[in-house]
């Protein structure tokens, strides 16, 4: 019989355990009445020889080997019946787990989602990003890394045996069919990347080699997203034809929903080879190409990084000019989450303070239930239990409470994946992958098990570790000054932890009202910002582009409720700027040497747009244009940096030729006069602008771009219109209106990106936003557990000296004085928590220093709110117990036990 | 006092195994058995005596069904599995060894003191 089987059959085995003794007893017994005794003395004998039946069926039982089986079960269900006995603690138990288990799954679930987990490519691990790498850092904003040259990455993906190549570049466009169009993000991609990345379209087919060439078939993939948008999802969309970027394409497949690269997702894939602008063909010209690649079977990222050192080697002796210093780097390809990474771990850090509240919360509540249970504790020891099965029974106690409390916590978190996820600032990278997984369950269990384990060890610990006899004879009455310093201690380190947690919210709090109240440089309110995608085929024609801009200037005054309008390329608090360098001579340095400035390209009535306050000479007019001086605006920060105490209007200034938009000529700098001052503008958002890297902004006119980088300047506009009525109530009219149907362009222009300047302030500050709103309910939660935790202590001490209450009470103190004598308790532990906690908290604020932007240091006004809160809170918690003593009738509490 | 010594650690379920060997028997007559070969020399627990059984049951080295015994009661007879004949076996020789061993010794110490 195996131990299972025995354990099923346990009620049979008992019977023929009890079954086969009588049969031994039975058989004593009539050998010695036929001996010539008495049947009552026989029996008495053959009991006496077999000694007690009880223990020997006891031993006979441990022999069995199925034991630790029989006593969990039999703890299991002492556990729920005493749990049963006592609902409200069980309940407040249970909660409290619940809550906490409940916040920690949710952080780990997205810090495991966002962070841990592997790309949701198959064997993510054996994908590796490409770079070419230059000797010095050449590049001011990648350092030495570079995205690579088309022909750099034939070369390397032709040479290379350890690894399989594909390439990709971002290409962004008007899509339209049946007279629709939408901008989208597109990527041109190596006939290879979906097979690269191990992801093929789930209706139709990738592209073909052949495909991948200059000239080739004009194939298109598109997302599921676009699919629904465009086609409704209708299976036919295969083969069917649509614009892009005013070229007819023809659709032959159709990628899975959720499909990303680089945590981005794409509405349109198009050939990479297709494109025969000049860049593509240049060895020094880096257009943005991107590469992935997959290690072969048993290749190492290191000989795969040997062999592209060789490949570099020989293309830098190959092709001197553009190749001299330059090689390829491979690296693990890993999700971009760096700035949310912070976010989530110092969120993680704040839920595991709270999930840390709770298990002393639990601690305590066994801890004083074990001291009121001591007695039936000690009659068990002394009924013949031993100490390692006191410890086990009470270990199952506290893992059966914390088990059921990780199960409600993991509830709770399911259901609560959802609003978190909702309530994240902008787009959380990977938010789709977020969902419990087996890993978080373990998670869970681990981290309830062995809080269980913490708060069953103190109470199992200290059950049998006492003389039983005065236990024995004590009455409940007496509270050993162990478990009081316990306690105090469990009390102490629960308010020193809710201080952390809510002073670091008051700080956040703190900081928030800070920033939110702070000049962001422009009039935000009643300002519409949209990206703007002019007809492909205007943009194909480089002469139209000029007058096709004024007619969507023109026509966008003329809708109802336009106050002015203007075209921008980059937009304060909105992702992407364009830094350039300046200089204050014509002997420009080099790049590396050279100051940065953020420039912004703007039609005249820009400032009027974002009522920008003008604060010496003037802003551009139409008069500044093609053949006229090149002229800037500056702001002041540029104006103190590049001239000091110097008046800077009427001055020069020379953009280096290599960065100049006012020249397509890049060997020689380009010298600007300075027309204006303007205010500096927050262009980094509230919380950052600051400690910004680069804070000097120019401003210069569209209409001195010269044509050649026109048609790339203008891929990138945007407008801006400040409204006299709502501005979202203008986005509709405005689109219409924009589309140009009616005008030259073939209906296919398009808004995308629309957001108002409001919501733009509003998002940089975001992150802080919600790190506040979380810390928040991670303060209350600690609030609430805290004072959970001292109400329930000080119930339990009080409740163990009403007798000692009894006696004042009937010595002559009234209940005023009985009153203090609880608080004076609670307050003396409050006092000590709150210092603790303060002191904690200096390093917590560092931590919030560091890692959020903007914070403002710990300031007495945020302790002045919060630890009075805090005390109050306590007090009330301690209020209860303490009214509930002096309400003690002494007759009563004198006759108790 | 008690003329009787205690069972030395060990040896019971030797004994009991020894017992068994000879034929199936239910553990009355095992208690039974032990005190006539030990000719009250030895003092068997018979409280002990079952938690044995058992003990022994569970690993393996006795089997056991319930019979009819020759009064027409139904009684737990155990036999000896192969398992517990090879351990009898070992165990039989290592406790000669052992008791040779100790024999020697105290022959020894006699003769010293001599």
């Amino acid at each position: 019989m195996n131990w299972w089987q025995r354990l099923l059959r346990r009620k049979k085995m008992e019977e023929q355990l009890e079954k086969e003794l009588r049969f031994h007893l039975d058989q004593h017994a009539n050998e010695l009445i036929a001996s010539g005794v008495s049947p009552a003395e026989a029996r008495r004998r053959a009991r006496l020889r077999l000694g007690g039946p009880e223990q020997v069926k006891e031993e006979c039982r441990d022999a069995r080997g199925t034991r630790w089986l029989e006593d969990l079960f039999q703890d299991l269900r002492y556990a729920l019946r005493t749990l049963r006995q006592r609902p409200g603690f069980a309940a407040v138990s249970l909660l409290t787990l619940a809550l906490g288990t409940g916040a920690t799954t949710v952080m780990f679930t997205v810090v495991n989602s966002v962070l841990l987990k592997p790309l949701p490519y198959p064997e993510a691990d054996r994908l590796v990003t490409l770079n070419e790498q230059t000797e010095k850092v050449t590049s001011r904003i990648w350092g030495n890394l570079w995205a690579f040259a088309y022909p750099n990455y034939l070369d390397c993906k032709r040479e290379s045996r350890s690894l399989t190549l594909a390439a990709w570049r971002y290409n962004g466009s008007t899509v339209s069919v049946n007279r629709q169009a939408e901008y989208v993000d597109g990527i041109e991609a190596s006939y290879d990347l979906f097979s690269v990345v191990g992801v093929s379209p789930f209706r139709g087919r990738s592209f073909l080699p052949e495909e991948d060439r200059a000239g080739g078939e004009p194939v298109i993939i598109i997302s599921s997203g676009l699919w629904q948008r465009l086609f409704a999802g209708n299976p036919g969309a295969i083969g069917s034809s649509l614009a892009f970027g005013g070229k007819p394409y023809t659709v032959v497949g159709i990628m899975p929903a959720g499909f990303r690269i680089n945590e981005d997702e794409y509405d349109v894939f198009t050939p990479l080879a297709q494109n025969t602008s000049p860049s593509m063909q240049k060895r020094d010209m880096h257009p943005g190409i991107q590469v992935f690649a997959r290690l072969q079977p048993g290749v190492t990222l290191a000989q795969a990084q040997t062999e592209l050192s060789l490949i570099g080697h020989h293309l830098a002796e190959q092709f001197p000019e553009s190749n001299k210093d330059r090689s390829f780097l491979a690296q693990p390809l890993h999700a971009d989450v760096r700035d949310v990474e912070s976010t989530l771990w110092l969120l993680l850090g704040a839920v595991s303070l709270v999930l840390l509240i709770a298990c002393v919360n639990v601690a305590s509540l066994m801890l004083a239930r074990a001291v009121s249970r001591e007695r039936e504790l000690a009659m068990r020891v002394a009924l013949g239990a031993s100490r390692g099965r006191l410890v086990r029974q009470c270990l199952t106690e506290s893992a059966v409470l914390s088990l059921s409390g990780g199960a409600l916590g993991v509830l709770l978190a399911a259901n609560g994946i959802g609003p978190f996820l909702k309530f994240w600032p902008g787009s959380l990278p990977r938010a789709d992958e977020v969902h419990l997984d087996w890993r978080v369950l373990l998670f869970a269990i681990a981290v309830s098990l062995l809080s269980g384990l913490l708060f069953g060890l103190a109470p199992a610990l200290r059950a049998p570790d006492r003389e039983l006899e005065p236990t024995l004879r004590t009455g409940a009455r007496m509270v050993g000054g162990s478990s009081r310093r316990l306690h105090s201690v469990f009390v102490i380190s629960e308010i020193a932890l809710a201080v952390v947690l809510l002073v670091s919210a008051g700080m956040l709090g703190h900081t928030l009202l800070w920033l939110s109240s702070r000049n962001p440089g422009v009039n935000i309110h009643n300002v519409l910002i949209s990206r703007m995608a002019l007809s492909p085929a205007t943009l194909a024609n480089r002469g139209e582009i000029r007058a096709a801009w004024q007619d969507v200037l023109d026509r966008a005054r003329g809708v109802p409720g336009v106050d002015s309008v203007a075209t921008v390329d980059t937009v304060p608090m909105r992702d992407g700027n364009n830094r350039i360098g300046y200089w204050t001579s014509a002997d420009v340095p080099p790049a590396d040497k050279t100051p940065l400035a953020l420039a912004t390209s703007v039609t005249p009535d820009y400032l009027k747009v974002m009522e920008i306050p003008l604060l010496k000479g003037r802003f551009f007019d139409d008069h500044d244009r093609q053949g006229s001086e090149l002229v800037v605006v500056i702001d002041d920060v540029l104006a103190q940096l590049a001239f000091g105490k110097e008046e800077p209007i009427g001055k020069r200034l020379w953009i280096p030729g290599r960065e100049s938009p006012f020249s397509a000529n890049s060997d020689s700098s380009d010298p600007v006069r300075v027309v204006g001052v303007v205010g500096h503008v927050r262009y980094w958002g509230l919380a950052i602008d600051d400690q910004a890297e680069v804070r000097a902004q120019f401003y210069y006119p569209f209409a001195q771009v010269p044509d050649l980088l026109l048609r790339r300047w203008s891929e990138l506009m945007s407008i801006a219109v400040r409204t006299s009525i709502a501005p979202l109530s203008v986005v509709q009219p405005l689109r219409q209106e924009l589309r140009g149907a009616t005008g030259g362009a073939g209906g296919d222009q398009a808004l995308y990106e629309v957001h108002t300047m409001e919501q733009l302030a509003s998002d940089s500050l975001a992150r802080q936003r919600f790190l506040l709103l979380l810390f928040g309910i991670f303060a209350a939660l600690a609030l609430v557990l805290a004072c959970i935790g001292i109400y329930g202590v000080l119930a339990y001490l009080t409740g163990q000296r009403v007798p000692e209450i009894g006696i004042r009470m009937a010595l002559g103190a009234k209940p005023n004085n009985v009153m203090w004598l609880v608080l004076r308790q609670s307050l003396g532990m409050i006092f000590i928590g709150v210092a603790l906690g303060t002191a904690a908290t200096l390093g917590a604020g560092r931590v919030l220093l560091k890692f959020v932007d903007g914070m403002q240091p710990t300031d007495l006004g945020t302790f002045a709110i919060t630890i009075p809160l805090l005390v109050l809170a306590a007090l009330f918690a301690s209020f209860l117990p303490a009214r509930r003593a002096s309400h003690v009738d002494p007759v009563i509490a004198l006759r108790q036990d | 006092m008690n003329p009787k010594s205690d069972l030395p650690q060990g040896t019971l379920d030797l004994l009991i195994l020894k017992v068994v060997a000879l034929g199936p028997v239910h553990g009355y007559a095992i208690a039974q058995r032990l005190e006539q070969v030990s000719q009250h020399v030895v003092q068997v627990p018979q409280g002990s005596l079952y938690p044995a059984l058992h003990r022994l049951e569970n690993r393996g080295l006795l089997s056991a069904d319930w019979k009819e015994t020759e009064t027409g009661r139904e009684a737990k007879f155990y036999r000896l599995t192969a398992k517990g004949r090879a351990q009898l076996e070992t165990e039989a020789a290592s406790w000669e060894r052992l008791t040779d061993a100790v024999a020697l010794i105290l022959k020894l110490s006699e003769g010293g003191a001599e």
